[in-house]
């Protein structure tokens, strides 16, 4: 049978989403931020990132702030991140990953944390020449 | 795979953020992976009744809201979290953003989430949305809907879309909605009057299935 359409959270999604789970994988972790960006790399204020690790099944939420800042506390030692990226004025989520662990088998250099401060830091660009690589879902 | 178009240019907001470069071919490992799994604790007891978290009744006509999550092999999904968030009967979202000048009601909060049973079945007592206004373009108004996340047993049953209500004359006017280009695909988010789920002196039902991908394995 035919699947459900997505269609965008809209800029009000954090009356629903967003109160559980928060930003924190675990509760003590290593600091992981970035920041969300359109075509003419101009913060995204209204969106949301969901990280996900495949190894604890560790889940957690962010919303984008006034500088398209995101911000979680992942596990120590985790090695890739599976991402899901939601805005305003996105049809249908999007689906990346992050690499922590240098990135050997990385799809692509966009998948690529840099180490920053002790955490990381990971940007996500929608569009341009530095384009994050999204996946079919 | 997907008929929605994400670039879709009636709507504007797609312009600068639909993802620019192709997309790679998902990761094959993904297809197997098992999402987060949820307690009884992802759920609190007024969280399925959005009329029933504050000290008195919100306005508007009082609806029941459900249906079924299944894989697109019809076979349900269990223990699936759904979350919903929609504008009041007046047409007003409780955000900062929302400026429509549309009363806000201090007994409607307009959240709700609830874990599917063992059927799939999930349900909410909610009251119905409002119509309201975007600046998309000029005279622009989005039809009632409510928004909804689902995350699944397994981690690509992920979906957030928006459920209409049938005979909306807003729908043909609407570039979200029309983003699903085929018309077939776009009757999925149309729930349909469910009299049988009526109660009697009470509320009007609707009822939605949702359809995600089916789980790769059995149970």
């Amino acid at each position: 049978m035919s699947r459900t359409p997505s269609q965008t959270v809209g800029p009000y999604y954090s009356i629903g989403l967003c109160r559980r789970p928060g930003h924190e994988l675990v509760p003590d972790g290593v600091e992981l931020t970035g920041r969300l960006l359109d075509g003419r790399g101009e913060p995204i204020r209204d969106g949301v990132v969901e990280l996900f690790d495949t190894e604890t099944h560790a889940w957690g939420r962010s919303a984008t702030d006034e500088d398209g800042r995101f911000a979680f506390v992942v596990p120590h030692g985790a090695r890739r991140l599976e991402v899901f990226v939601f805005a305003r004025g996105l049809l249908r989520h999007q689906l990346t990953r992050i690499y922590l662990d240098g990135g050997a088998g990385a799809e692509d250099e966009t998948l690529l944390a840099a180490p920053e401060g002790g955490g990381f830091r990971f940007d996500i660009r929608m569009q341009g020449d530095r384009a994050t690589l999204f996946f079919e879902h | 795979m997907s008929d929605v178009q994400v670039d879709y240019p009636g709507y504007r907001a797609t312009q600068w953020r639909a993802p620019s470069r192709p997309l790679a071919p998902i990761p094959e490992e993904l297809h197997t992976l098992e999402g987060p799994v949820f307690g009884d604790d992802a759920v609190e007891r007024s969280d399925n009744d959005l009329t029933q978290q504050h000290a008195g009744e919100p306005l508007g006509e009082r609806i029941i809201v459900h249906g079924r999550l299944l894989g697109d092999d019809r076979r349900p999904i269990r223990n699936a979290l759904i979350e919903v968030w929609q504008a009041n009967a007046a047409g007003r979202y409780l955000h900062d953003v929302d400026q429509h000048p549309a009363p806000l009601d201090p007994n409607f909060s307009g959240a709700g989430r609830v874990l599917t049973d063992d059927e799939g079945r999930y349900r909410f007592t909610t009251i119905k949305p409002g119509a309201y206004p975007w600046r998309n373009h000029p005279n622009a108004w989005r039809p009632a809907h409510i928004h909804f996340s689902v995350i699944g047993r397994m981690f690509t049953q992920r979906l957030v879309t928006q459920m209409y209500f049938p005979g909306d004359p807003l729908f043909e006017l609407d570039p979200i909605f029309n983003s699903v280009r085929d018309a077939s695909s776009r009757e999925l988010l149309i729930a349909s009057f469910d009299l049988a789920t009526t109660e009697p002196e009470w509320a009007l039902a609707y009822r939605w299935d949702i359809v995600v991908q089916r789980t790769p394995f059995e149970e």
